[in-house]
């Protein structure tokens, strides 16, 4: 037994190519059987004939990439880039600080990390399912803030784009903060000295030296919050009521309830390019911004 | 602020029994001392003797404790101001370039921040950049990552130099540099200093270096300054042991001051062979007495060739090291401790040393060689 093991070791050994391939080889079987073949069956199906009871049928048509572009799909799309990009803008500006606390908390760092990825010990559907307890009209927000008489009858939080927006962000939020976390903890504090030496003050040895430096971070932490939520449906359906209030929603109802997964299909298409192009940009301008000359 | 110190000469820096402590610890235990105008001046020690500390209150990474003495800057009390509050301008040990920036943005940041007109901003850091001699054509857009150690050494110093600052605190800015790159910059330091009137404040742990380039040198220890004084002073003069070894090498004598001839005092050492030492106040008889002896200082005789009017000591060769223009002759006492005397090689291939392992010999040196130590 173990001469076939000691055999093929000096065979993977003499060979470089096979040994890079067997180092490949588990992760892409798995990302090409479960993500590049769905992917391209997706594909076809966007192209072709609706059927009846869900499926598709044969032939091939554009007619599901023009429908999208109806006024009433182009709204759901447009309104789906406006709330992650306010997604992400909060979570940057509540994760940012947190992020740099917890970079300088020396010996309790640690434990704050952990406590920001304590969230994912749960599963996010019972989550989301304890923030309707806290927000609905008989829920716990309402209950003390009644209460406490601060209001008479209850405030409808609930099915709001307010209970979205509040789940999208406390959902997304740990995947800002870990990678501004990540490059503000490997900063070089020399050079905040060095800035001060220089004469920046507190503000200025922000802007000019600790933000430019923890770009990279903050690149991350936005393309990490911004992605997931162009194409979150769960949030948005359980906390925004039955409305299709994302793409994701309209991508889901079209496999479920409505049963035209062509069109489906193509809206999850025409998503995953939009969002393609929306990286892009936003890589560019990142690319261009003078805090970042790199 | 001009005025008043051509009529009194103010020091620009005057540390006035200042104590730092960091929990239990005193970094710096009550040390005082003045740093004159346009003086390059040496803060010198081992690791952990508070040097570095002493920069970081001097630029305000640091405040003194509560009681803890006070620091002044150009005649005013800064201890609780922060170093963008005070005129001061540092290199750091690990040049702390910024990354993010080019050569010519780093260099402009100080003058960006103190809010120096955009059409001087160019000018400036061309000048600078030219003082330190690196081409502006070449460097000015470089990133850091682009540079050598030794060009970074340059941009950090330019950047430090263009805010014309009356005070430069240096922290071991040529540790991390080579041999030959680091005794250039030694004497362009030196020539920057004295062609720019600015206050040069030099920390270090390579006494070499502080010899080469310092109007004065504070020796550090223990979080105390052990010696002040210029590098002769502290070379040929060393307070303590600790100096006499940490600056140099030495050989060390002790023993029991027994009688005062009138211009010195006869030591007997605790071997019973004595030797005479130069009249010092510090002395009274049956005192202990220490002397360090310079290697450069003594010389090696016969056992029976010792000039009368000089002190020594026998034993055996034991070693005779070659280090280029020196030779260095470990010698083995009869008393058992290791004494080197160092001779100026005189080319061993055609006037070879006639010294060999194992001779008898003896050390010889003049009285007035010795160098009185006080006790720590």
């Amino acid at each position: 037994m173990a001469g076939v093991r000691e055999r093929s070791l000096a065979w993977l050994h003499r060979r470089p190519q096979a040994q890079a391939w067997s180092l490949l080889g588990p992760g892409t079987f798995w990302l090409v059987m479960f993500f590049a073949i769905p992917i391209i069956i997706m594909l076809v199906y966007s192209f072709m004939v609706r059927g009846i009871y869900g499926g598709v049928e044969p032939g091939f048509t554009i007619e599901h990439y023009k429908r999208f572009f109806d006024p009433l799909y182009l709204r759901i799309l447009f309104r789906t880039f406006w709330i992650s990009i306010v997604c992400t803008a909060i979570c940057l500006l509540a994760g940012y600080p947190v992020a740099y606390v917890i970079a300088r908390a020396g010996r309790w760092k640690n434990l704050l990390l952990f406590l920001v990825v304590l969230p994912f010990w749960t599963s996010f559907l019972v989550r989301t399912y304890a923030m309707i307890f806290m927000l609905r009209d008989s829920g716990l927000i309402n209950a003390w803030l009644m209460k406490l008489g601060l209001i008479q009858t209850p405030i409808t939080m609930l099915y709001t784009p307010g209970a979205v927006m509040a789940g999208l962000v406390y959902g997304f939020l740990p995947f800002m903060i870990l990678p501004i976390y990540a490059s503000l903890e490997k900063l070089d504090l020399s050079l905040l000295e060095a800035a001060e030496v220089l004469g920046a003050k507190p503000a200025a040895r922000f802007w000019k030296v600790t933000l430019p430096l923890s770009m990279p971070g903050v690149v991350a932490g936005c393309l990490l919050v911004l992605i997931p939520c162009l194409g979150s449906f769960l949030t948005p359906d359980l906390l925004g009521g039955a409305k299709e209030v994302m793409i994701g929603n309209l991508v889901q109802n079209q496999f479920s309830s409505a049963r035209n997964w062509p069109f489906g299909s193509a809206a999850s298409f025409i998503l995953m390019a939009a969002v393609l192009v929306a990286v892009m940009i936003y890589l560019r301008i990142k690319d261009r911004s003078p805090l970042e000359e790199k | 602020m001009t005025a008043p110190e051509r009529t009194a000469p103010e020091p620009v820096v005057r540390f006035s029994r200042v104590t730092k402590s960091f929990g239990d610890i005193k970094a710096v235990n009550d040390i005082s001392f003045d740093i004159r105008k346009g003086e390059f001046f040496s803060i010198l020690g081992p690791s952990g003797c508070g040097k570095t500390t002493t920069l970081r209150l001097l630029a305000g990474f640091e405040e003194p404790d509560g009681n803890g003495g006070e620091v002044r800057l150009l005649g005013e009390v800064v201890n609780n101001k922060r170093p963008y509050e005070r005129n001061i301008s540092m290199v750091f040990q690990n040049y702390a370039l910024f990354p993010h920036l080019t050569v010519e943005k780093n260099i402009a940041f100080g003058l960006e921040r103190r809010k120096t007109p955009r059409a001087d901003i160019g000018p400036r850091v061309r000048k600078a950049m030219e003082m330190v001699r690196l081409d502006p054509a070449i460097f000015a857009k470089r990133q850091p990552a682009q540079l050598s150690g030794g060009q970074r050494q340059r941009v950090a110093l330019a950047r430090a130099l263009v805010l014309q600052p009356p005070i430069l605190l240096l922290d071991e800015p040529l540790g991390a540099i080579d041999l030959k790159l680091r005794k250039e910059m030694q004497i362009e330091l030196k020539a920057l200093n004295k062609q720019l009137g600015i206050t040069f404040i030099y920390v270090t742990h390579d006494q070499e270096e502080a010899l080469t380039m310092s109007d004065r040198i504070a020796v550090m220890s223990n979080a105390k300054i052990a010696q002040l004084g210029s590098p002769a002073e502290i070379y040929e003069n060393p307070r303590t042991a600790f100096v006499a070894k940490f600056i140099g090498e030495s050989n060390f004598f002790g023993g029991i001051a027994k009688r005062n001839t009138g211009n010195g005092w006869e030591v007997e050492s605790r071997t019973g062979s004595g030797f005479r030492i130069p009249a010092n106040p510090g002395i009274r008889e049956g005192g202990e007495v220490q002397i360090a002896v310079r290697p450069e200082w003594m010389d090696l005789v016969r056992p029976n060739e010792v000039p009368a009017n000089e002190n020594s000591a026998t034993g055996k060769v034991r070693e005779v090291f070659y280090l280029g223009e020196m030779m260095h002759i470990v010698v083995t006492l009869d008393e058992g401790t290791d004494v080197t005397v160092a001779m100026r090689n005189e080319g061993q291939l055609i006037k070879p040393l006639s010294w060999k392992t194992g001779d008898p010999a003896a050390v010889a040196w003049l009285p007035e060689d010795c160098q009185i130590l006080e006790s720590e």
